[in-house]
């Protein structure tokens, strides 16, 4: 753990921005040493889906009502669209519309 | 950040396909001379015009990383981060997706280790794009080469691919065109901050979901098969696992590792 008063949040982003820039120069640093194997290509390509779906289900069992069917409505759009920003936005307008007409917690 | 954009379904399948002669899935033994003969020999040019150029030609996608730029800033606001802090985060992180779940850790304590494992795995894709781009990269001295992938992003890499790969042989459009994106992605940050400060009840205009909706939609832009699908539930599964009975900040990491552990033992049938 580590606090974000002071200085430490700053400090926090610049260690995420050496992490970020490491991917960045890593994939062909790494490549002059050694080609990636399959196994690791897969592992890597199954984990950056993956991490994100770990991500979004903690969000959408603490959301309520509303939220998850932003969730939702954001999901089916994509899976017709395959364009996310109607889909954000058709989310977005979701939550704020069933909590107008009183669906959120 | 730009995965939004440029789709990464268009920039995983030139990845598959620059696989498939580059070599870098090939087994050791299958040493063929053509796919030897495909390898470039001269290095790419890189001058200040082709990055001005592809600074320019990347400019009408950059909008859309504008308005994601926008989103995250309405979503540090949110989240309560100080408009400093938000702005050092873009400027030196540049990856919306990874910025966006950072959010979702930040509070007055923020768990370290937890946040720079996310952060590595969600931008861990970028070892391979930069891997991918290595057979024309090894061709310039290491300044240039690790100075040109400085702003490797999901647009730049895949537009650049795709100009490598049909004898352009430059790399304008990842340094110029990488620049355009960190632009806008600025740009957009600080237009979140400003638009968000006349916003006194985010949660009414559904603007608490920005985070998961954008999240959702990373998932599912890009390539859509079995095999992904079978990652997203070991991942869900696992992270929900985690997230109920398990110290917190945990779920995010254990449920990356799971949907990592199927890719590895399931592997994409290589292209003939």
């Amino acid at each position: 753990m580590m606090a974000t008063d002071g200085s430490g949040a700053l400090i926090i982003c610049l260690l995420m921005g050496l992490v970020t820039l490491g991917t960045r120069l890593g994939g062909v640093f790494i490549t002059s040493l050694v080609p990636l194997r399959p196994r690791v290509r897969g592992f890597i390509d199954g984990m950056s889906g993956a991490v994100l779906i770990a991500v979004v289900v903690p969000v959408a069992l603490e959301a309520d009502l509303a939220g998850r069917l932003a969730l939702a409505a954001t999901a089916v759009l994509m899976l017709l669209l395959g364009r996310p920003m109607p889909a954000i936005a058709a989310g977005i307008a979701t939550a704020a519309l069933l909590r107008a007409a009183g669906l959120g917690s | 950040m730009a995965s939004a954009t440029l789709s990464p379904c268009s920039a995983r399948a030139a990845l598959v396909k620059y696989a498939s002669f580059s070599g870098l899935s090939r087994p050791a033994s299958n040493r063929c001379p053509r796919a030897a003969a495909m390898e470039p020999q001269h290095a790419p040019s890189l001058t200040f015009a082709d990055c001005r150029a592809g600074f320019w030609r990347m400019m009408p996608i950059s909008t859309f990383v504008f308005v994601f730029g926008l989103a995250l800033g309405l979503a540090a606001r949110e989240t309560g981060l100080a408009e400093v802090e938000i702005i050092v985060m873009s400027a030196v992180v540049f990856a919306g997706t990874a910025q966006f779940a950072a959010l979702d850790l930040w509070g007055a304590q923020v768990p370290l280790l937890p946040l720079l494992a996310t952060t590595l795995a969600i931008n861990g894709r970028m070892l391979l794009m930069g891997a991918t781009l290595y057979p024309w990269l090894r061709l310039l001295p290491p300044g240039r080469r690790y100075g040109a992938v400085a702003l490797l992003s999901d647009a730049n890499w895949a537009m650049n691919l795709n100009d490598l790969q049909h004898d352009r042989n430059n790399l304008g459009i990842l340094v110029g065109g990488g620049f355009a994106l960190w632009t806008t992605w600025q740009a957009g940050t600080v237009a979140g901050l400003l638009l968000g400060a006349g916003i006194p009840e985010p949660a009414t205009f559904g603007l608490d979901m920005v985070m998961g909706c954008f999240m959702l939609t990373m998932v599912l832009v890009g390539k859509r098969n079995l095999r992904r699908a079978v990652t997203w539930v070991a991942a869900g599964v696992t992270a929900y696992a985690a997230w109920r009975w398990l110290p917190p900040n945990t779920h995010v990491i254990l449920g990356a590792l799971a949907g990592g552990i199927v890719g590895a033992l399931w592997l994409e049938r290589a292209p003939s």
